[in-house]
């Protein structure tokens, strides 16, 4: 004879409590940046003559490229959400690996830029800037590497994190399902049948009695096109949150070091 | 079995696409204003077109528009406290 049992399971979550708990952590974000952007404008300020021939030097195509690129990025970011909202994830897939690859390409350009700059003997501490460069300059460009490096690192962070995120929306989520004392009781001396072959294996077959404290039940979860672990939308949405700040200061960054000659 | 989210709002893509088109625009935009010469006036222009910019992104892409509106009273909070400490710097700069 089969007893069927029912019992619910409860999953909580917290959509804005997790969204609170993003803006949280990017605000101390904004104030590291804030910090150094702080300095660049008292330098600036001081030595705006050093800091318009300085930015001579910088690639004005090479960093309107990257801003187009990083733009690009925030965009597909917005759209792989957009998509695993909808509960597409095959096309959210497609975007989130686009953004990754986006953010790659603009690292590869950043190495170019820098490694185009080092050839040529600009780097904190060189001969040529400690020798032929007046001060401002050599703040400009002790700014420039630490400002565009240390958005460099949270763009590498950022693929970290997104290619993470491209793990987590597509793995089959598993769940294990605990039934309280109270509700145990309530299948007092019924059976739990282990694995798939239990009816024909006797072993298998656990009987639950007053020794049962707890019973957990582990459900395996299969991915199909539109249903899946509905509590990864919030986790890409607050990855999104990270990528777009991270494109937020680049687009301080561009004008303010590329386009001031 | 898992209780319902709260019904979210969803943006059509549409929308991120004309944002995305605008963005490139106002990028267009600045590198245009820098090489004429405006002079003091130019580092207002490209921090009010970034500003601009980083307006869009952070309403449309970052979603600030249809979230709460605890979310802009933090962002606010933040960026007053920026400001503080921008002035405060500058004061002490200019004066010293």
């Amino acid at each position: 004879m089969t007893v069927t049992t029912e019992f619910a399971v409860e999953k909580h979550s917290d959509h804005t409590g997790a969204k609170i708990g993003m803006w949280l952590f990017l605000f101390t974000e904004l104030l590291l940046f804030g910090g150094v952007f702080i300095l660049y404008s008292v330098y600036r300020y001081k030595y705006a003559q050093d800091f318009h021939i300085a930015a001579f030097e910088l690639n004005k195509v090479m960093g309107a490229v990257n801003t187009i690129i990083l733009l690009t990025s925030s965009l597909t970011m917005a759209l792989s959400i957009g998509a695993l909202q909808r509960y597409n994830r095959k096309l959210a897939n497609i975007f989130l690996v686009s953004t990754i690859l986006l953010a790659v390409l603009f690292l590869v350009n950043k190495y170019f830029e820098w490694g185009a700059k080092i050839d040529h003997g600009i780097y904190p501490g060189s001969k040529l800037m400690e020798s032929s460069f007046n001060y401002g300059e050599n703040l400009f460009f002790g700014l420039y590497y630490s400002m565009t490096g240390l958005h460099g690192v949270h763009v590498i962070v950022g693929i970290v994190l997104l290619t993470v995120m491209l793990y987590i929306i597509n793995k089959e989520p598993g769940s294990v399902y605990v039934i309280e004392p109270k509700r145990a009781r309530e299948m007092e001396g019924s059976r739990i049948m282990l694995g798939k072959n239990a009816s024909t294996n006797p072993q298998d077959i656990a009987l639950i009695d007053d020794t049962v404290r707890r019973v957990e039940i582990s459900v395996r979860h299969y991915n199909t096109e539109k249903t899946f672990d509905r509590s990864n939308i919030i986790k890409l949405e607050n990855s999104g949150l990270y990528w777009h700040l991270v494109d937020i200061i680049w687009i301080f960054l561009f004008p303010l070091f590329y386009l001031i000659t | 079995m898992a209780h319902q989210e709260p019904e979210q709002h969803i943006v059509s893509y549409g929308t991120y696409v004309l944002v995305w088109l605008g963005l490139l625009v106002l990028t267009g935009l600045t590198v245009a204003v820098a090489g004429t010469d405006l002079g003091n006036f130019s580092v207002w222009m490209a921090i009010l077109i970034a500003g601009i910019k980083s307006l869009l992104v952070l309403f449309i892409f970052m979603h600030i528009r249809y979230e709460s509106q605890l979310f802009t009273v933090m962002i606010l909070i933040v960026l007053f406290a920026l400001v503080i400490f921008i002035s405060l710097t500058f004061f002490d700069v200019s004066y010293r």
